[in-house]
């Protein structure tokens, strides 16, 4: 009986497989994407947040993508960059997580594990000049300690009480740095998801890539909680006044 | 060999355009320095991390106390600096478990070396300083460059603020353009000290990049402990 071959479609070999069947194929810039992730550290664990649009450049693709991804009971993971690249760490996280769970050990995989298991993947795609195109934002409860880090193509990882990916990075931040920084174990959850509606509202006035239909997680010692998408109030009267950059 | 390059055809075409090519390297910013002793070795790292003019963190930690109490300070790119770390721990730690002693200084030195020279194709884009306690128990610390050229030194300073720093301690710790100085003299703890928490107050000032809090590890026969000071958040 003839032993059994199975060619593998090009799309399931590496892009070093299929070198002799054509040029490689790598991610040299973002296509689908998604923009900032927003997340800081209150009282009871950590608060992120990232809107429904998946871009296609100018255009406002698919309006109803979740960002947010609940990777075990204890940990979210938000995302920025490009949506298919997401969803192929989405499908590896995934294996890793049934993994564990055949282990049948009584274990948990923690948040920390689980941003260091992301973080060494970003690191090695990179390494081999095939990164994957995207932020990461990882915030969980792990041992009662309050988790939240960061992850991007270049593998670089830092660990803050408020992060932001994206043009929350520039206008975020510095209202995080101002509301949550030095006082994260006195914020409530009602101040929180306050904080988080001003950043979230700002990246919206000023975000083109930004769009008013998001959603919430939270993590706390209870599990993870991702809310359905919800809109903010916005008051776009005060564009009338802004004048100036050739209006 | 290598699985991918065995499954590579000869008749592969090589790209010869190599413009537009995406880089793997940031440059995170950040300073460190040591200062080696006649007993003790001094390592002192800023915690800043930063991209651009975006700091990402005011408390990332460049400096990190290996197995065998050696020190080893970095800078550069901060991904590379962290993976550098846990390379050369895990490299102390086999040592420890295959020869059942801690790795000598010179010899985790030499170890350094080598692992940044393995990376000779695509550095690790760090400018690391080692410190620890050699084997007559003085104060050793060493430099190294991208790709692992070495040298033993009494004061070195790497990162965005060496071009500041490094001239102080060539007058103040190597004694150089002193007259009436000993060029051969070694400083103090207290002198050593000091002159690294000046070294980085001072460079806070007009290098943006450095900043935030200075860690100064002091490495002696006892063992490396840490001490903490405020730089400004500007």
């Amino acid at each position: 009986m003839d032993p059994v071959s199975l060619e593998l479609p090009h799309t399931l070999r590496g892009p070093q497989a299929t070198a002799g069947y054509g040029p490689t194929t790598r991610t040299t810039q973002p296509i689908v994407t998604g923009t900032s992730v927003v997340a800081f550290k209150y009282k009871d664990g950590i608060m992120m947040a990232a809107d429904c649009l998946a871009s296609y450049g100018s255009l406002a693709r698919f309006r109803n993508e979740n960002r947010l991804m609940k990777v075990n009971e204890t940990t979210v993971l938000g995302v920025s960059g490009d949506m298919g690249d997401f969803q192929h760490m989405k499908h590896k996280l995934e294996d890793v997580m049934t993994h564990e769970y055949d282990m049948d050990d009584g274990q948990a995989l923690g948040t920390k594990s689980v941003y260091k298991c992301l973080s060494n993947i970003m690191y090695g795609r990179r390494t081999n000049i095939n990164p994957l195109w995207n932020s990461f934002i990882v915030g969980g409860v792990d041992g009662g300690e309050r988790v939240l880090g960061y992850v991007d193509l270049y593998g670089t990882t830092y660990m803050a009480d408020s992060l932001a990916t994206g043009f929350g990075k520039h206008l975020a931040v510095p209202i995080l740095r101002r509301r949550v920084e030095g006082r994260a174990d006195e914020i409530t959850e009602e101040e929180a998801v306050a904080i988080m509606d001003d950043c979230m509202r700002v990246l919206l006035y000023r975000d083109c890539r930004a769009f008013n239909k998001l959603r919430r997680a939270k993590v706390t010692a209870q599990g993870v909680e991702i809310s359905e998408p919800y809109s903010l109030a916005t008051n776009w009267s005060y564009a009338e006044s802004i004048v100036g950059y050739g209006v | 060999m290598d699985l991918a390059m065995q499954a590579r055809p000869m008749e592969a075409p090589i790209e010869a355009h190599n413009h537009n090519r995406w880089s793997p390297y940031v440059d995170n910013g950040g300073t460190t320095l040591a200062i080696a002793g006649a007993d003790y070795v001094l390592v002192a790292s800023d915690t800043r991390q930063s991209d651009g003019y975006l700091i990402n963190s005011r408390y990332s930690p460049k400096a990190f106390v290996l197995s065998n109490n050696a020190v080893l300070g970095t800078s550069g790119c901060s991904a590379d600096s962290k993976r550098l770390y846990e390379v050369l721990e895990q490299r102390a730690q086999l040592y420890q478990h295959r020869h059942d002693r801690q790795i000598s200084t010179p010899a985790l030195a030499q170890l350094l070396s080598n692992t940044m020279y393995s990376r000779r194709m695509l550095p690790y884009y760090v400018f690391p300083v080692l410190a620890g306690i050699d084997a007559k128990g003085a104060g050793a610390a060493y430099s190294y460059d991208a790709v692992g050229n070495m040298q033993r030194v009494t004061g070195v300073c790497f990162g965005s603020a060496s071009a500041l720093i490094q001239p102080f301690l060539d007058n103040q710790v190597r004694f150089k353009n002193q007259r009436d100085a000993d060029p051969n003299r070694l400083l103090t703890r207290e002198e050593a000290f000091k002159i690294a928490v000046d070294a980085f107050t001072s460079a806070t000032e007009r290098d943006i990049y450095t900043g935030d809090y200075l860690e100064i590890f002091i490495v002696d026969a006892a063992g490396a402990h840490k001490e903490m000071r405020e730089l400004k958040h500007d």
